[in-house]
């Protein structure tokens, strides 16, 4: 029965996505987002039956839905292994999933290619659903690549947009590089365990030779860097924000950019024996959560900020997995996919609001004008600022006390400062969205509505999940989700901390996010001359901000123009030297051509000539014979007879 | 009993004459005449040598020679008449289509 649940899970967005994308452009807009978000509504009920069975037995499932791959020592299945991991992916996922896509059904209202977004969008979940449910590498790979596609095409999805395509090529161009190392890692793996399935790989991992260990993890991270946007490869998710919001709060914060953490935690065996490479996710991540947050603080463009929000907390969740928290690391996953989903289906509210204007500068005011979306907005800001007792605080500060507790104080600092960061920009962008004095035309203000229910039910059950998901890992280190994870990802908290440290880090972390959340409120409440004048102080660092490091420009320049120069070099060399080579074939055949030609006219035409005229004069002659006249052919033939008669007497005579 | 050199005598006085005829002639019905003339002289030497040689076989080729100056009188007339519609003559010397 379960295992059935299991089959029957990816296949109903699959199903969707052939009736929509073949012959969706037949029927009503109504039965296609039907389709979408009811085939994700069914996987979710599969699911939630999976996971029931679960919680009771305890015990992973395996379930081989067909061979595909055999042959020598080879053997790969499209198989799933559905684990508590797995477990709380698919419920994020579909979860999630389901009330995105019913938000989109208003939002996407009277857009161009509505059918083709819910068939991308149906496309994603089948790939995402593959990624987390694969048993071996080579499921997890396409589903890995079937995510970067669909987020491709629906980054894409405003096609006639240079901006977009522009922004879809970068997103998959940089995550073919991440791809690469992923590859890379599968070929490692198989070469060592002549096995690609998880659970025999990892029965034999203690077999591996700790650099190898190290290699294996090191292309893994790649792999993991390149699809969850960490330093150096995050540039693409910032850009990623031309698609529009629901593909954002879907593939570009709950899901898609978390495959690279669920990735590393499935593999956190191989991690595990290679502290290097552990000490390395860390410092990446660290660093990502850094440095995202200080280009957040700048940034004026609604989705833009969410974008390096999510940047930063991925760049936690890698903090975590890099210190052997990987629960902390996955419950971080799960709480950003409710407050991110939360987040950035409000800023498409606010969006939908305003009449499709994103810049915060011309925002302002709006708490009275959509209520319900500014509530809920602000649920999702003190989610993610950290302030108890919502989820974002539970998750972080598990992260940060397994940093302090384990001796990671360098990790711990950055991390502290960047929450800090994040309460600051967070409720900057909440003030300077929804408070204040309105800086909007007078064109738009006019206009400003709030959403229909279809968008804002979906806003109000994540804005529940945002208050209470927190719960679920409740006690630190201790609770439900820790228990329910344990077997997978490790029990984490191998030696007992004290009570009374836990709750003074709690306390520190809740100050840090309380002090962010000050600093806002004076800045962009009470003291608004300020921002301006510490931005005219600190014009320099102002200016890195607001450029965000110059990494695209140092990229372009690095990378980008000297591609680009070689490209113009083939064409130079494709131009020159072969399309000159093909044509000076050309040009031989040509004379060749036009030599024949001579020939033919005038030898071969002349030699006939000569021969018909020489015919013809000789003919001029012996036409003469004929005269036409009977008689004289009836004489030439007698005289003929005569002759034949006398010739034949001859012959007879001798 | 008759011999043989008198009917082949007989038979060459009457070729010479069917073929000078031919050959002399201008009016296109005598030369057809004549030509019947020739052809009914090898048929005299036909059934000659068929009575001599005790075989029939002389006497069927000539019924099959007189087969065929029917059909030839039959075709040679057709010619004539169509040849009199276009040029109002007879005269075989006006007849000279058949050149250059």
């Amino acid at each position: 029965m379960t295992d059935l649940l299991i089959k029957l899970i990816p296949v109903f967005p699959l199903l969707a996505v052939i009736l929509n994308g073949l012959v969706g452009r037949r029927y009503s807009h109504d039965l296609a987002h039907r389709l979408a978000w009811g085939s994700v509504g069914l996987s979710f009920l599969c699911t939630i039956g999976v996971f029931v069975d679960i919680l009771r037995t305890g015990m992973p499932h395996e379930v081989i839905a067909y061979q595909w791959i055999f042959g020598g020592d080879l053997t790969i299945n499209l198989a799933y292994l559905v684990d508590p991991l797995t477990c709380i992916m698919l419920l994020v996922i579909t979860g999630v999933g389901f009330l995105i896509h019913v938000y989109s059904v208003a939002y996407m209202h009277g857009e161009d290619g509505f059918t083709r977004f819910f068939t991308y969008m149906n496309l994603f979940m089948v790939s995402m659903l593959l990624l987390v449910m694969g048993n071996n590498y080579v499921v997890l790979f396409i589903g890995w690549e079937g995510v970067g596609l669909c987020s491709y095409l629906l980054i894409g999805y405003y096609y006639d947009k240079v901006s977009a395509a522009k922004a879809a090529s970068k997103a998959f161009v940089v995550n073919r590089i991440g791809d690469a190392g992923f590859l890379l890692a599968i070929f490692l793996i198989f070469i060592n365990f002549k096995t690609l399935d998880y659970t025999k790989v990892f029965a034999q991992v203690g077999q591996l030779s700790p650099d190898m260990a190290t290699a294996i993890a090191l292309c893994l991270l790649v792999g993991a860097v390149g699809k969850s946007a960490q330093l150096p490869l995050y540039t693409w998710l910032p850009d990623a924000m031309e698609g529009p919001t629901p593909v954002s709060a879907l593939i570009h914060a709950a899901t898609m950019v978390t495959a690279g953490v669920y990735m590393i935690v499935r593999n956190h065996a191989i991690f595990d024996l290679s502290p290097a490479a552990m000490t390395i996710v860390g410092i990446i991540g660290g660093l990502t959560a850094l440095f995202a947050a200080t280009i957040g603080l700048v940034q004026t463009d609604i989705k833009r900020v969410l974008a390096y929000s999510t940047v930063s907390q991925l760049g936690y969740m890698f903090l975590g997995c890099g210190i052997g928290a990987y629960t902390a690391a996955i419950f971080h996953l799960m709480t950003h996919a409710f407050f991110k989903a939360l987040l950035f289906l409000s800023a498409g509210s606010v969006i939908h609001a305003l009449s499709g204007e994103q810049d915060i500068r011309k925002m302002g005011g709006l708490s009275s004008k959509i209520p319900w979306t500014h509530r809920l907005f602000l649920i999702g800001t003190v989610a993610i600022a950290g302030i108890p007792p919502l989820a974002g605080f539970w998750s972080k500060d598990e992260i940060l006390a397994h940093a302090f507790t384990h001796q990671h104080y360098l990790l711990y600092g950055m991390a502290a400062v960047g929450a800090l960061l994040t309460s600051f920009y967070m409720f900057r962008l909440t003030y300077l969205t929804f408070y204040g004095a309105s800086r909007m035309d007078h064109h738009t203000e006019e206009h400003v509505h709030e959403s229909p229910m279809v968008m804002v039910g979906p806003l109000m059950a994540l804005g529940v999940l945002s208050i209470v998901g927190g719960f679920l890992g409740f006690p630190p280190e201790h609770g439900w989700l820790h228990h329910f994870l344990g077997p997978v990802a490790g029990s984490g908290g191998d030696h007992e901390v004290s009570t009374g440290l836990v709750l003074t880090l709690m306390m520190i972390a809740t100050g840090i996010a309380l002090l962010g959340w000050g600093i806002a409120h004076y800045f962009y409440s009470i003291n608004l001359s300020a921002p301006d004048r510490l931005s005219a102080k600190l014009q320099a660092v102002y200016r890195i901000l607001l450029n965000k490091y110059y990494v695209d420009e140092l990229f372009d320049l690095v990378f980008v123009e000297p591609t680009k120069k070689l490209g113009l070099l083939f064409d130079w060399f494709d131009r020159t030297v072969i399309d000159g080579l093909v044509r000076s074939v050309a040009q031989l055949a040509e004379w060749g051509a036009a030599g024949s030609t001579w020939m033919e006219k005038y030898v071969i035409y002349g030699g006939l000539n000569v021969i018909g005229f020489g015919n013809h004069l000789v003919a001029r002659e012996w036409r003469q014979l004929q005269s036409g006249m009977v008689h004289h052919y009836a004489a030439i033939i007698v005289a003929g007879l005569f002759l034949l008669a006398v010739v034949i007497q001859l012959i007879m005579q001798l | 009993m008759v011999p043989l050199s008198a009917y082949i005598a007989v038979s060459t006085v009457l070729f010479m004459t069917g073929l000078l005829g031919v050959l002399i002639r201008r009016n296109f019905i005598i030369v057809l005449m004549s030509v019947e003339i020739m052809l009914n002289a090898a048929n005299i030497n036909l059934v000659a040598f068929s009575y001599y040689l005790e075989s029939m076989a002389g006497q069927l080729v000539a019924l099959f020679v007189i087969a065929i100056a029917a059909g030839e009188a039959a075709i040679g007339l057709a010619i004539i008449i169509v040849m009199f519609r276009g040029k109002i003559s007879t005269n075989v010397d006006e007849m000279n289509l058949l050149k250059w």
